[in-house]
């Protein structure tokens, strides 16, 4: 080898080194100089003060924990019990939780020597460890209370209204009522609402216990108490459910029937016509641009909310999708498998039914279980625009920014659901094309 | 001669073959049992897949009409109203036709947004899915012990539809591109996550035990040993990704994320008036997919080609 080759040789090199070097460091260059302009843009500094820590911990502390009201109308004096304070979590008339005492004083036991006492004439006493004895008085639209002037930071108190925060639970006082939060981990009325007469009762008493309700066997009594479960919704949720899963079957098989065929259309192999293949293929790319998103915007109006719009729309941005795949497939055909049908003396018909359907097949009914597991996620996010599913209830458990044990509640069955599906699919495929990673 | 036919029941042109070489050794008895039971055989499959077949329909079927039942407009009195609102749109937007390029104009910083969103969750959701992939791959793993762990854990991520997440974190949150772009980045770490460790699988472990005799890392030999061979398809994997996430970030915009999607739900909120700007928004969503849909896949191309050569 000559000095010169090696001289060529060498540059060659060490240009092909600076290449090397410079793309090892100009990437994360490029990419840090991205990250220090999405930190900017998305504006990251002020947002640990727009975070709202409030909402946070409240967030965490409901979705494993709930809470009972006790609340006095200070105009009438009557005193209500309600779980979560909602009308159909209330206690029936006459009933009160255990943790409540007195009939002249009504003594409210909050545990851990914090005590709140309504006294008549709409005074309120609340008696905390450590801290001292609250006397407060309600009085038209105000409230007095003894309350210092100097308070601790869980007590905010002004002559409208008395928030006082403690680790038992919270008592706000105002002119016109009277609350108390007793707080309880666990989900509260889950199986049944307190008016059921199968409320408190044992799982193996109602399955071999008397006969609790004179009217109904235990049993189907039960069944029925918790399926209405006016709290839970039993009812409602499983038909939502059952409605994302039936936007995610109907839009996915409807777009794989529709698109097989125009599949056809589309290979160049079955379509010799140029135009008609160039139109098939930009129909395709067309309802695939137009994102699901659009779809579901203009289904929306036409057909008004509800599942079968959001199966539309899954169906019509899927067939681009599949019409793109399956035509590939079946640009992808063997011949021979054709000539040994055709030399059979098989029809068109056939050779296709023969020839070729069984090459295309595995590929196809891998894609579409792939996807029917993938759409039952998207079905839940199309639910939440176009209102159908369990994507609407969770959005709307979300928007009253109370519910969150519901909004837990739904969470925990959408990954259920949606991991379910995925087994299905998965299963689904093993029996039908073979299994090939166990 | 019995058990060839019997594998191949589906096959007609096999049939021929095996019954002339049955009936040239002059067994003519066998002839007649082979073809009953091949029939039988065709008979049970077209059986089972004519039950299979009237099972699908009866569910199409009756899933059509729930879903028809269940929706506030019925499938054919809506039929005829689909182009209603396109149409109206797009009149609207053609009689105020010279406004649109400043209307693009001005949607064009929500339109970075957008993009933006789904370019960083595909970043961060790539880096994290890497890691859980090479943590949750046999042979690769680090603690071999945790493998199901791992795989549990990307599995939930990837069951997690984005718009929970990103609804809670708009609530604690506030509005905004970062609830989006974390929720996003959850579900993409977990949908790479198993993309990725399928490649992984697949890898050649000779040059990871040749770092390893070295005394190299952990660390040192996925970077050195594993990544130079599963890079090709990696990138390819998380191009398909940010394509996905660009169609996702738009959507969540419609729940309050910011972005494209937040200004479509606030031109459609104003209704006829400001159909022009819904029409740009349009516009400038079905451009970008389109646009990125295809730059990625021509990328895409070359690095499979460059890989089978």
């Amino acid at each position: 080898m000559s000095s010169v080759d090696i001289q060529a040789t060498k540059t060659h090199a060490e240009g092909l080194f600076r290449r090397k070097r410079l793309f090892a460091f100009g990437v994360p260059a490029v990419i840090l100089a991205y990250f220090t302009y999405i930190f900017f843009a998305f504006d990251l500094p002020s947002l640990l003060q727009r975070a709202n820590m409030e909402n946070a911990r409240t967030l965490t502390s409901d979705i494993w924990s709930h809470k009972v009201h006790v609340t006095r109308d200070n105009r009438n004096g009557e005193i209500s019990y309600a779980v979560e304070g909602e009308r159909k979590g209330a206690y029936p008339v006459g009933a009160r939780p255990d943790w409540v005492s007195g009939t002249d004083v009504i003594t409210v036991d909050l545990g851990a020597d914090t005590i709140v006492r309504f006294l008549p004439d709409n005074r309120t006493e609340v008696d905390i460890a450590g801290f001292g004895l609250i006397a407060a008085q309600a009085e038209g639209r105000k409230v007095s209370t003894n309350l210092p002037a100097d308070l601790p930071d869980w007590i905010n108190a002004s002559d409208r209204r008395v928030a006082i925060t403690t680790p038992e639970g919270r008592i706000t006082l105002t002119g016109s009522k009277t609350e108390v939060f007793n707080y309880f981990a666990g989900w509260e009325l889950f199986w049944f609402t307190l008016d059921s007469p199968y409320h408190g009762v044992g799982f193996s008493q109602v399955l071999f216990g008397d006969q609790i309700d004179p009217d109904r066997g235990n049993i189907s009594g039960a069944m029925s108490d918790f399926w209405n479960n006016k709290m839970w919704r039993h009812k409602d949720v499983a038909w939502a459910i059952g409605e994302t899963i039936l936007m995610a079957f109907l839009g996915t098989m409807g777009a794989a029937m529709i698109a097989l065929p125009l599949a056809f259309m589309a290979a160049k192999r079955f379509t010799p016509i140029v135009l008609l293949r160039a139109a098939t293929r930009r129909l395709f790319d067309f309802v695939r641009g137009v994102d699901a998103l659009i779809w579901t915007v203009v289904l929306a109006r036409a057909f008004g909310p509800g599942p079968l719009t959001g199966a539309l729309a899954i169906l019509i941005t899927d067939t681009g999708t599949f019409g793109k795949t399956f035509s590939e497939a079946l640009e992808n055909v063997e011949d021979k498998q054709i000539e040994g049908v055709t030399s059979t003396g098989a029809k068109p018909l056939q050779r296709y039914r023969f020839g070729v359907i069984p090459q295309v097949v595995p590929v196809l009914l891998a894609q579409v279980l792939y996807f029917l597991e993938s759409n039952t996620r998207s079905a839940t996010i199309i639910g939440a625009i176009t209102g159908g599913g369990i994507g609407l209830m969770l959005t709307q458990a979300i928007q009253t920014q109370k519910d969150w044990e519901e909004v837990a509640y739904y969470i925990i069955l959408i990954i259920v659901m949606v991991m379910l599906m995925d087994w299905l699919s998965g299963w689904l495929r093993g029996k039908l094309i073979g299994n090939k990673d166990g | 001669m019995t058990t060839p036919v019997a594998s191949d029941a589906g096959r007609p042109v096999f049939l021929c073959g095996e019954t002339m070489t049955a009936t040239n050794t002059g067994r003519a008895l066998n002839v007649g049992d082979i073809r009953e039971s091949y029939l039988a055989q065709v008979g049970r499959r077209r059986l089972y897949s004519g039950l299979a077949l009237l099972i699908f329909v009866v569910l199409m079927v009756s899933g059509f009409n729930v879903a028809d039942e269940r929706n506030a407009g019925g499938f054919w009195e809506g039929l005829h109203q689909i182009g209603d609102y396109p149409s109206e749109v797009l009149a609207e937007a053609w009689e105020k036709r010279a406004d649109l390029p400043s209307l693009i104009a001005k949607f064009f910083p929500a339109l970075v947004e957008t993009i933006n969103i789904a370019a960083m969750s595909t970043i961060i959701g790539a880096v994290a899915g890497l890691i859980l992939s090479l943590l949750g791959t046999r042979g690769l793993a680090k603690w071999p012990l945790l493998i199901p762990l791992f795989r549990r854990f990307s599995d939930i991520l990837r069951a997690i539809p984005e718009i929970v997440i990103a609804l809670v974190l708009i609530f604690v949150l506030g509005g905004g591109p970062v609830p989006a772009m974390i929720a996003i980045a959850l579900h993409t770490a977990g949908a790479l996550a198993k993309m990725f460790s399928e490649v992984a699988e697949n890898a050649d472990l000779k040059p990871v035990e040749g770092l390893a005799s070295t005394g190299a890392t952990w660390t040192q030999r996925m970077l050195l040993g594993v990544l130079p061979q599963v890079a090709p398809n990696y990138v390819s994997y998380t191009l398909l990704r940010f394509e996905i996430n660009i169609r996702a970030s738009a959507i969540l915009g419609f729940v309050g994320a910011g972005g494209l999607g937040y200004e479509l739900r606030n031109a459609m909120a104003w209704g006829p008036g400001r159909f022009d700007e819904a029409a740009a928004i349009f516009v400038l969503l079905f451009g970008t997919i389109v646009f990125f849909d295809q730059a990625s896949s021509r990328y895409r191309n070359r690095l499979t080609e460059g890989q089978a050569q």
